[in-house]
């Protein structure tokens, strides 16, 4: 059971107090939309072995959405942060370069060069 | 015959006898006796069926590891099953019986799939019960049921009590031996708040049992010591009998402690606390589970008789009882040596030592051949002789098998090496390396398992790290608890490590399977797996079959599955594996280990979460009055809410259909309370409300309702309801009973993660008012009599969709004339905590009126008979307003709405799409089946026949007389007066016409009045 801190709130929350929002970042594609573009949106999703920026809402605390980027082999949680944002904050996206090549890159599956770059950092 | 001895028994209480029932007979152990110790003490050897060949076995470990000796403990509702003996700590009369024999342990039909165990190979199962699919369920499955598996469950609530536990610490210290109690004790000292869990009973792991040596003195007063000061310290909490059973992600472990404690404050029925399941979040957690020994494969391996030597020493030692009275000692290191002399030092007989190394053990092997002991070198056991237990052993050669003697003897003691208890580390991800020296796997420092923050979460002490010596135990238990520390930030702590006497290692065999070179009939007697009864056969038929890799190889065998989760069957699965495939056990790799390390009752996971407090029951305001009325109950999501209000001799339907007729005649009552009721509020709440439903809402003029229905961006219609506009930055959006928390959350994700510089508050004030549905033609007069203040409820003050503020009998709230029902209806909402009163003061004054309270089969039917549509009943996830005939609610001006863009999908627009009807059974009188499908002449591209339609709502119509129904049908809207069949699930066809969905009052004449 993960657990993650709501940087709204600040409560280091239980996954059972939390409602997972899959993709972080995602551009909506409204009317107008090619064919491509609305396939994308309602069905296309990353699955890394490695960085994954993701939604999740503090369902049984303060109600807020936030955005988490984990590592999906070791669990690692780089950071949280408000999900009114286009883009993962640009110190986070540093912290976890750094963190991934202290580790070597190689050291778990899916850690390797690029996959910091999920979601649309 | 094994028994008791005047030898050992460090753990009992010989001055005091405790009696206990096992398969109906009585018998006699002491206090500190486990079942399987009071059981080898009585003589008995034969404790249970194997799980597929009911091939008799007995105790085969002295702990958790148990295999075979696996027993049903307690009666009736109170009954276990599949516990294993080995960890069953004796009370007074504990009534036990061993599993899986019919009709008798020492009799047992079952064991006739024994004789046929050559045509029950591996993958059996698949091959043979495949053909026919129906036979499958009425035939193979209750007849392999029987056969074969573990324990019956009990056919009865669990009376007992069990209760659940949160907690938090720095270091959870798994294991109590001598390396986990070094490492709380260093993790404590450093100012760590830690938890130490042992399984056992008893502290100390094998060191007091190894006659190991701590400071100058035996082990044993070391590990008593350590443990008084980590009890006494209020940093530390000590708990013996809990089982960690599982790591989870981000340092979540799930352990049980079992208690079987009398409940504080008594209990009528006897029930007792049996066991507590304790959730932990640990921030670092030391693995210091021990090690397992490994049995070693050969022909008759599973035999009663056939055991770990390591659980011979712990039977005499801590129980005082041979479980052999004239063993062979099978050995492939200096362990059986050891067990030898300890054997000979309890005045137990010894009829041979055979080692599988040609070397022998130099200064031990003199030893023990000077105190007359048969030692046999380079050499195995082929063959085991004896029914139900070993009489004696046929010798072999290692590599070829070549008999060498037949010696008498009333067991086998095997010391195989031993496996790192490495479950732990494994179950959050922690990987493995092969010690090749050591013939074993042992944890990877450098692939921990990592918790949240990225750092290492599992440390591996002792012997779950590889290191069996008591010295390298301590070393690694002390280092464990800096690391701990250190990772927490706390200070280095001033820790001596004691110095230590134990015994060596030494050197030990690469054979685990004798003979090297088995015959096809011994390989169908060597067993690998002894609680799955897998053999090495059927190993090597699932590396021929192409099951090579060693996931498939488990899930074709069922080897190390289930229970057992490869705790003396691991690593000779690897070996036999290796053999197999001509390839060392490193490249064979290892299974996946997963949680739980031993079963865990559903009590335990269940604990307080049974009956009522399972899952809470919501209820109105009003939910008393509806209960004292003798209403009958329909859960709605989460609410329970009145199906209808029989009188006496009425059935339920029958009630319902009388207040159908009551509201459509004069006036009937409805506790609407549990519809949803979102307040939508801010500059942009029309805008947004514009973007979530497909109609306009900003446009709507204050006081006025309308209805909307709300699509998911697929296009499909997720929720409906009226909105009514309170004020000009203000709305209120009405949702379906199931409706209000999702689409709640819904409007929040919306506004918090794509719209968030929209100006908008939502609120779910769905439990802040009871709202009542007045409805029928005398509805009007109600409200007059009830008297309203502050509003015109006049057909021209307070028309149809229409809605006020007003003072209701004295009450403050709000009146939307709204009707679900298609009669004059005008809905009355309150603040909850005044539902009731309004409700009573309804009663009383609609009373000359012919007021009816009427439930949710009324409220049902009469929604049916003017066509409105359920979402859930009419919807199902794949419904667009095109299909239920609401296209063109659907705003044409909007550039967007959630579902715009999918509904534009031209599959969504195809003429032959299932669309909302009316459906009567030709006959008037044959109800449709809700679900039935209609079909159509031919058959599509599975062979089946064309389903054409279904049925999704079907009532018998009191207004009417006569039944009708609801349904998807496709092309529907444009085949009016076509009949259609409806197959019911009997097989009959049921002919229906193909109306217009309004059955009654078409004009609506009855609403606007
Ligand atoms: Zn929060």
């Amino acid at each position: 059971m993960l657990r993650l801190t709501c940087p709204h709130c600040g409560i280091t929350a239980e996954e059972t107090e939390l409602r997972p929002g899959g993709e972080a970042h995602l551009e909506r594609a409204g009317p107008g939309a090619s064919d491509e573009g609305f396939e994308a949106w309602l069905f296309a999703r990353k699955n890394p072995m490695g960085v994954h920026f993701e939604r999740w809402r503090h369902l049984y605390g303060c109600g807020k959405w936030f955005i988490a980027a984990r590592h999906t082999v070791t669990l690692e949680v780089f950071g949280t942060y408000p999900a009114q944002t286009k883009a993962p904050p640009a110190d986070l996206v540093e912290r976890i370069r750094a963190r991934l090549s202290a580790r070597g890159g190689q050291a778990e599956p899916g850690a390797g060069a690029g996959d910091g770059e999920g979601g649309k950092a | 015959m094994s028994r008791r001895v005047t030898f050992g028994g460090r753990l009992i209480d010989r001055h005091q006898t405790m009696p206990f029932v096992f398969d109906g007979e009585r018998m006699c152990g002491h206090p500190g006796d486990t079942l399987a110790s009071a059981l080898l003490a009585n003589g008995i050897r034969l404790v249970g069926r194997s799980f597929k060949y009911h091939r008799p076995r007995g105790v085969f470990a002295a702990g958790i590891e148990e295999p075979n000796a696996l027993v049903t403990v307690g009666e009736g509702p109170r009954a276990t099953p599949n516990l294993r003996a080995t960890v069953v700590p004796l009370v007074p009369d504990l009534a036990a019986r061993s599993q899986n024999r019919w009709p008798s342990l020492g009799f047992d039909l079952g064991a006739v799939a024994d004789l046929a165990a050559r045509f029950l190979p591996a993958g059996f199962y698949y091959k043979t019960f495949m053909w026919p699919r129906w036979a499958w369920e009425k035939i193979y499955e209750p007849l392999i049921r029987r056969a074969a598996g573990l324990g019956p469950a009990p056919a009865a609530p669990d009376p007992d009590h069990y209760e659940q536990i949160h907690v938090e610490v720095d270091v959870l210290v798994a294991g109590g031996g001598v390396a986990g109690l070094m490492a709380a004790e260093t993790a404590a000292r450093a100012g760590a708040r830690v938890l130490v869990m042992e399984a056992a009973a008893h502290w100390g792991g094998r060191a007091p049992v190894e006659g190991e040596e701590i400071d100058g003195r035996p082990a044993e007063i070391w590990v008593e010591e350590t443990l008084a000061r980590l009890t006494a310290s209020d940093k530390v909490t000590v708990r013996s009998r809990s089982l960690v059973a599982g790591v989870y992600d981000h340092g979540h472990v799930v352990a049980v402690e079992t208690l079987d404690r009398p409940l504080a404050g008594g209990s009528l029925d006897g029930a007792v606390l049996r066991q507590r399941l304790w959730h932990i979040r640990a921030r670092r957690i030391v693995n210091a589970c021990g090690a397992i020994e490994r049995p070693l494969v050969f022909p008759g391996n599973d035999r009663p008789g056939v055991m770990l030597a390591s659980a011979v020493r712990d039977h005499l030692i801590n129980w005082g009882v041979a479980p052999l009275e004239r063993p062979v000692i099978l050995t492939v290191n200096d362990e059986g040596y050891h067990t030898a002399e300890l054997l000979l030092e309890a005045g137990i007989a010894v009829a041979a030592l055979v080692d599988l190394r040609p070397k022998g053990a130099g200064a031990l092997e003199r030893a023990l051949r000077a105190r007359g002991v048969r030692v046999i070198l380079g050499a195995g056991v082929t063959a085991t002789h004896g029914r139900k237990g070993v009489k004696g052993v046929t010798i072999g050669r290692v590599k070829t098998g070549e008999t060498l003697t037949r010696l008498a003897c009333d067991g086998v003691a095997m010391a195989g090496g031993w496996s790192p208890s490495v479950h732990l580390w494994s179950h959050a991800g922690g990987k493995l390396l092969w010690d090749e020296a050591a013939q074993l796997f042992r944890p990877d420092p450098t692939r921990p398992p990592r918790g949240g923050d990225g750092a290492p979460l599992v440390i591996a002490a002792g012997a779950a790290a590889g290191d069996l010596e008591i010295g390298a135990a301590l070393a690694g238990g002390r280092a464990a608890g800096l690391e701990a520390a250190e990772a927490l930030g706390l200070e280095r702590p001033d820790m001596p490590l004691p110095a230590s006497r134990g015994r060596p290692a030494g050197t030990r065999s690469g054979d685990w399977v004798v003979p090297r070179r088995a015959k096809a009939a011994q390989k169908e007697r060597m067993f690998v797996d002894l609680q799955n009864d897998v053999k090495l056969a059927d190993l090597e038929l699932a590396v021929r079959e192409g099951y090579e890799s060693v996931e498939h190889a488990k899930r074709y065998t069922t080897w190390g599955m289930a229970t057992d989760q490869a705790k003396t069957s691991g690593i000779n699965g690897l070996a036999a594996l290796s053999l197999a495939r001509g390839a060392p056990i490193p490249a064979i790799g290892t299974t996946t280990f997963r949680p739980p390390f031993a079963p865990v009752t559903f009590g335990a996971i269940a604990g307080l979460a049974r009956g009522p407090l399972f899952k809470p029951l919501r209820k109105t305001a009003i939910d008393g009055w509806h209960e004292a009325a003798g209403a009958v109950w329909e859960n709605v999501a989460d609410w329970r809410r009145p199906f209808s209000y029989p009188r006496k001799g009425e059935t339920r339907e029958e009630a319902a259909a009388r207040e159908v007729l009551a509201v459509r005649q004069k006036v009937g009552m409805l506790d609407a309370s549990t519809l949803g009721k979102i307040l939508v509020k801010g500059p942009d709440a029309g805008r947004f409300l514009d973007m979530l439903y497909i109609n306009t809402m900003s446009t709507l003029p204050v006081g006025r309702c309308r209805y909307g229905v709300m699509l998911n961006e697929q296009g499909f219609v997720i929720d409906d309801g009226v909105v009514v506009r309170l004020a000009e930055d203000s709305f209120l959006c009405h949702t379906t009973t199931g409706g209000a928390g999702h689409v709640h959350g819904w409007m929040e994700e919306w506004l918090q993660t794509e719209w968030w510089d929209w100006q908008v508050f939502t609120l779910d004030q769905t439990e802040a008012f009871a709202q009542i549905a007045v409805a029928g033609p005398k509805a009007r007069e109600v409200l007059v009599a009830l008297g309203v203040k502050g509003a015109d409820i006049s057909p021209e003050g307070l028309p149809f969709m229409h809605s006020c503020a007003a003072e209701i009998a004295g009450i403050p709230g709000r009146i939307h004339r709204i009707s679900f029902s298609g009669e004059l209806s005008f809905e009355l909402a309150v603040p909850a905590d005044r539902g009731l009163e309004l409700w009573e003061k309804l009663a009383e004054v609609g009373a000359p009126f012919g007021i009816t309270p009427y439930g949710t089969e009324a409220m049902h039917i009469l929604r049916a008979e003017k066509g409105y549509i359920i979402v859930g009943d009419e919807t199902d996830g794949t419904v667009t307003p095109h299909d239920l005939g609401l296209g063109r609610m659907i705003s044409k001006k909007k550039t967007d709405f959630i579902g715009k863009r999918g509904l534009e999908r031209p599959f969504l627009r195809r003429a032959d799409r299932w669309r909302l009807v009316g459906l009567e059974p030709v006959d008037g009188q044959t109800l449709l089946p809700v679900g039935a499908h209609a079909t159509d002449h031919g058959i599509n591209m599975f062979g089946q026949r064309r389903a054409i339609g279904r049925v999704t709502t079907s009532h018998f119509s009191p207004t009417l007389g006569r039944p009708i129904a609801l349904g998807l049908v496709e092309r529907g809207p444009e085949r009016l007066g076509e009949e259609i069949d409806f197959l019911t699930t009997e097989g009959e066809t049921i002919r229906a016409r193909i109306v217009d969905p309004v059955f009654h009052d078409r004009e609506g004449r009855r609403l606007h009045g």
